[in-house]
């Protein structure tokens, strides 16, 4: 059985399979590839196009203060946005994993809701929620503070990026949570440990692969997005994803730009080989999101 | 799953005494459903204030609603800036499906058949576009596309929506091709079917639900798309994101009510109805399991 399986899911014309990758391999490098190279290359030469390679680009990035600023904004606003979306989402992927079928699928649907509507759509309700006399003052105002306005503020992209990228971290937790065997936190309450103690001695080291690939995948997401600030932020706090969009719609530096996109993609990728070393969690999106259509 | 929770549930308080078995041990506490209910409120609620902002007579994005009117509605449908951004929007969206289904279906299936480490770097490779930050993307194809003449054209709308949306494509087929036993190829080879019936009278209907659920992801990702649309339109060729944010960023328009509240509820009852259906078949399916699991 192992000895023909192999050979017969291969057909006869094992180099075939090959030819059928060269369609998406070729698009991809065409349309993804050749700009993100170029993106490189231009990211070692002079502004103004001379010839010779310049680090300079990628030294402005950690020298000039407002960049600098920026990059320490962007880093606060996305762990923020991490933690949160953590501490949102941990007890509802665990809450999935208990509750009935029916419950489940309504929870997963609700999740995968926001998930497929309009990035636009959720982004624009957060102008609205965050504007002047918006439910979101009269909620601060209700506490004592009526002259809380988060439109335009770090803030309010914080608090409307939580929301936004939430289904982000549940997903890949539920598909991580669905998978613990529920019996040893069982067998350990048996043995007298109190259910806190159960939890954190053995429900949280097994689930430490879905925690760590939701918040990799959370801040990634987070350090990088750009509908977000620019709609519900201001130019004057803005996040990293702006600046980059502004040098190359408005200062046309496309050189920094190139510095400044290379140097956020080399950070995004190394954070995402690493939550797939510890936890794989590009499938685990994959595999929930295609479970929820099933 | 849940005939297992049934047992636990049953059989742990039996031995623990007649006073805990009022009050089962493994029971979902109260809070952490309080918990569990203010997550999904957090998730669905802050969207839906889009709904009665759409029936406003305002003018501004204000957020009390005033009055009630089809205004918004009627210009969406009327305004050709509108419904030219839709037309746009359905048409790329579309030829991004196709593009992308065919070249992610004949890369999973080349892929099904390959092992290794290089066919593991590829599959590595082809997913990356879902984890690459949009707004990097976005400016280096931009600046890409203006060298080659694509910006605000439709080939180059299609081109870049499809290879974001080819690792949906790959993630779904793949997963179909998982679900498929090799016996029934096997049988089709040795019954004297060369490859190509094979494939077609075995292969392709059985993973055709997941070769379909793979183009309506790569249609809504295009539909959806903002961040690099908004970099490559041009005022002659615009998809409905790009409109909608510019009715944000440079006109106050609040046509963008109407659109988003029509967005929500077209994706809230696709996803609604085959929650709906599912429910139908439940019992059906799952009798013969429960039958067998005790």
């Amino acid at each position: 059985m192992t000895m023909t399986r192999p050979r017969l899911r291969q057909g006869p014309r094992g180099g075939g399979n090959w030819l059928l990758l060269i369609p998406a391999i070729a698009l991809l490098a065409i349309v993804l590839g050749v700009p993100l190279v170029e993106n490189v290359v231009r990211s070692f030469q002079t502004p103004f196009g001379t010839t010779g390679v310049t680090f300079d680009n990628y030294v402005r990035i950690f020298t000039v203060p407002s960049t600098l600023t920026i990059l320490l904004r962007t880093l606060i606003a996305a762990i923020i946005v991490t933690v949160v979306a953590l501490v949102f989402g941990y007890p509802y992927a665990y809450l999935m994993t208990r509750v009935g079928p029916r419950a489940r699928g309504l929870m997963l649907t609700i999740v995968l809701i926001p998930f497929w509507t309009s990035a636009l759509a959720r982004n624009f309700a957060w102008i609205i929620l965050l504007g002047n006399h918006a439910p979101v003052q009269q909620f601060f105002a209700f506490f004592g503070n009526p002259n809380v306005v988060l439109y335009g503020t770090a803030g309010g992209v914080i608090l409307a990026m939580s929301q936004v990228l939430l289904p982000f971290m549940v997903l890949p937790l539920y598909a991580s949570l669905g998978g613990i065997d529920r019996r040893l936190l069982l067998a350990a309450r048996g043995l007298g440990s109190s259910p806190l103690v159960a939890f954190w001695r053995i429900y949280w080291p097994l689930s430490r692969t879905g925690v760590a690939s939701g918040l990799i995948l959370v801040f990634t997401l987070a350090c990088g997005f750009y509908v977000t600030p620019a709609l519900v932020g201001s130019p004057q706090q803005s996040l990293v994803a702006q600046l980059l969009g502004q040098e190359t719609n408005q200062l046309l530096d496309f050189a920094g730009a190139g510095a400044l996109g290379t140097f956020i993609l080399i950070v995004t990728l190394a954070l995402v080989a690493w939550a797939n070393r510890v936890g794989g969690s590009i499938n685990a999106i994959g595999a929930v999101s295609v479970e929820g259509r099933k | 799953m849940t005939s297992l929770e049934n047992i636990e549930t049953r059989a742990v308080p039996a031995v623990r005494g007649p006073r805990r078995a009022q009050r089962p041990v493994d029971a979902v506490p109260a809070w952490l459903t309080i918990i569990g209910i203010i997550v999904a409120l957090f998730l669905v609620l802050p969207t839906l204030i889009v709904i009665p902002m759409s029936f406003s007579e305002s003018t501004t994005f204000q957020f009390p609603p005033v009055g009630f009117t089809w205004h918004l509605y009627s210009n969406f449908f009327t305004n050709p800036a509108w419904l030219q951004s839709l037309g746009n929007s359905v048409l790329v969206a579309a030829l991004t499906a196709v593009v992308a289904t065919l070249c992610g279906t004949a890369a999973a299936l080349g892929l099904n058949r390959l092992h290794g480490r290089a066919a593991n770097a590829i599959r590595t490779l082809l997913m990356i576009p879902l984890v690459t930050p949009a707004i990097v993307v976005a400016t280096a194809v931009y600046i890409t596309f203006l060298q080659w003449h694509l910006t605000g054209t439709l080939i180059g709308f299609v081109l870049a929506h499809t290879a974001i949306s080819l690792p949906f494509v790959l993630v779904n087929v793949t997963a179909a091709l998982g679900s498929l036993d090799p016996v029934l190829l096997r049988a089709s080879t040795s019954l004297g079917a060369p490859p190509s019936r094979t494939f077609l009278r075995v292969t392709a209907p059985l993973i055709s639900r997941g070769i379909l659920t793979g183009a309506i992801f790569a249609f809504i990702t295009s539909f959806d798309e903002v961040v690099i649309a908004v970099f490559i339109h041009s005022p002659t060729f615009q998809t409905l994101p790009v409109q909608m944010y510019n009715s944000v960023t440079s006109e106050i328009d609040p046509t963008i009510s109407a659109a988003s509240s029509l967005i929500v509820v077209v994706v809230t009852l696709a996803f609604l109805a085959p929650q709906v259906f599912r429910r139908k078949k439940k019992p059906a399916l799952k009798s013969p399991a429960a039958a067998t699991a005790p």
